[in-house]
């Protein structure tokens, strides 16, 4: 019953999370949401699977949450490099600064 | 090199976590998938001292105990400026210095400033942070010094 | 015992719940997008934190709660470094925070700015 409770909670708190998304007013400000979002429905996948009693919803939060985070930094560097096919960073550079 | 077994072992290890089967076909896709992300780490070049951090282990563990602590009264802090009035909060960008020597000390200082709710950091460069703050009066630059000294004794093993 | 468990586990699932609407509450209420960040790790840590714990109560020792403290390590580990690659995006292209007297400063910079167009 609590479970349930929550799960609810968090629905909620993924609607306020796409109105954010839709009023932007920035670019990064969508991302923020749009990466905020993705945190509450791997909490929601968790408790979703512990309601259902199908504790295998877990290796999909799992998978959700890494998928989350390349989401956000490909975004990122996307919006940063207008590129996907930019290095992140320049080994060579590194290796002169390190080394 | 040296730092192979203990990734196979780590990654070995987290498979059976996540997969709990003992048939001789999974086991096989097992050694499959761990044989394959060895081959993607061999590619990218970064098994090395830095990236295998066994011999810092307990005290990491401790200096994570301590940051959880702090991340409790930070989470508080912020949940009563988001409740309270909006001219309550006051930002402000505050320069900080890392007292870390390598690399991983600072990604491990970078990350608990951005972990800990209330403060961010924007920018790295070399040993010096730029952290954006939500209140100003308790994130002056030396409100970091505590979690200064604690990353770089963990993370370089200076006295704490 | 095991039902005290369940219960307390619920309870902490409510307050981590209860924690991530106060997140998104500040999402929607901070000024700027830097501010906003800061509400935002509310949800990841708190939130997350309390939710995956009360869940670890109510699973017990198996597995599944292995589990559970994989995606918890995963969030803990992944959302400051996307929120710090947030933040240096935007400060890097020269997204300026709004430091500071937010009340007076936020009505004229909402004229002088029209929506969208401070992208890089």
């Amino acid at each position: 019953m609590l479970l349930v409770a929550g799960a609810a909670g968090l629905l909620i708190a993924m609607a306020m999370m796409i109105a954010r998304a839709i009023m932007g007013p920035s670019h990064y400000d969508r991302i923020l949401a749009v990466n905020s979002f993705g945190t509450k429905t791997v909490l929601l996948l968790a408790v979703v699977g512990f309601v259902f009693g199908r504790p295998a919803f877990l290796d999909i939060a799992i998978v959700y949450a890494l998928i989350n985070f390349v989401t956000t930094i490909a975004l990122m560097k996307f919006f940063r490099y207008r590129s996907l096919a930019q290095p992140l960073c320049n080994p060579v550079a590194e290796e002169a600064r390190d080394g | 090199m040296i730092y192979l077994p203990g990734l196979i072992l780590a990654l070995a290890a987290f498979w059976f976590a996540l997969s709990g089967e003992t048939a001789p076909l999974f086991l096989m896709l097992g050694a499959l998938s761990v044989l394959l992300t060895l081959w993607l780490v061999a590619r990218l070049k970064i098994v090395d001292r830095d990236a295998s951090p066994y011999h810092r282990a307990p005290q990491m563990v401790i200096y994570g105990v301590w940051l959880i602590g702090e991340i409790v009264k930070a989470n508080v802090a912020v949940v009563r400026r988001i409740l309270g009035p909006t001219h309550a909060i006051d930002p402000v960008m505050v320069n900080v210095t890392s007292s870390a020597r390598t690399s991983l000390g600072r990604a491990i200082f970078a990350n608990s400033i951005t972990l800990t709710p209330g403060t961010v950091t924007v920018d790295v460069d070399g040993d010096k942070l730029k952290v954006h703050a939500l209140v100003r009066e308790t994130s002056s630059a030396a409100s970091f010094a505590p979690m200064d000294r604690k990353v770089a004794a963990t993370a370089d093993g200076g006295k704490s | 015992m095991g039902d005290v468990l369940s219960w307390a586990g619920g309870g902490l699932v409510i307050v981590g719940v209860a924690l991530s609407v106060l997140g998104a509450v500040g999402v929607l209420r901070f000024p700027d997008f830097y501010t906003r960040i800061h509400a935002a790790s509310i949800t990841d840590t708190g939130g997350a934190s309390l939710v995956l714990l009360g869940l670890c109560l109510i699973a017990g020792l198996s597995l599944v709660t292995l589990k559970l403290v994989f995606v918890w390590v995963f969030v803990m580990l992944t959302t400051p470094v996307a929120a710090n690659a947030l933040a240096n995006a935007a400060f890097s292209s020269g997204h300026k925070p709004r430091i500071g007297a937010f009340q007076i400063v936020r009505t004229d910079e909402r004229r002088k700015t029209p929506r969208g167009t401070d992208q890089p």
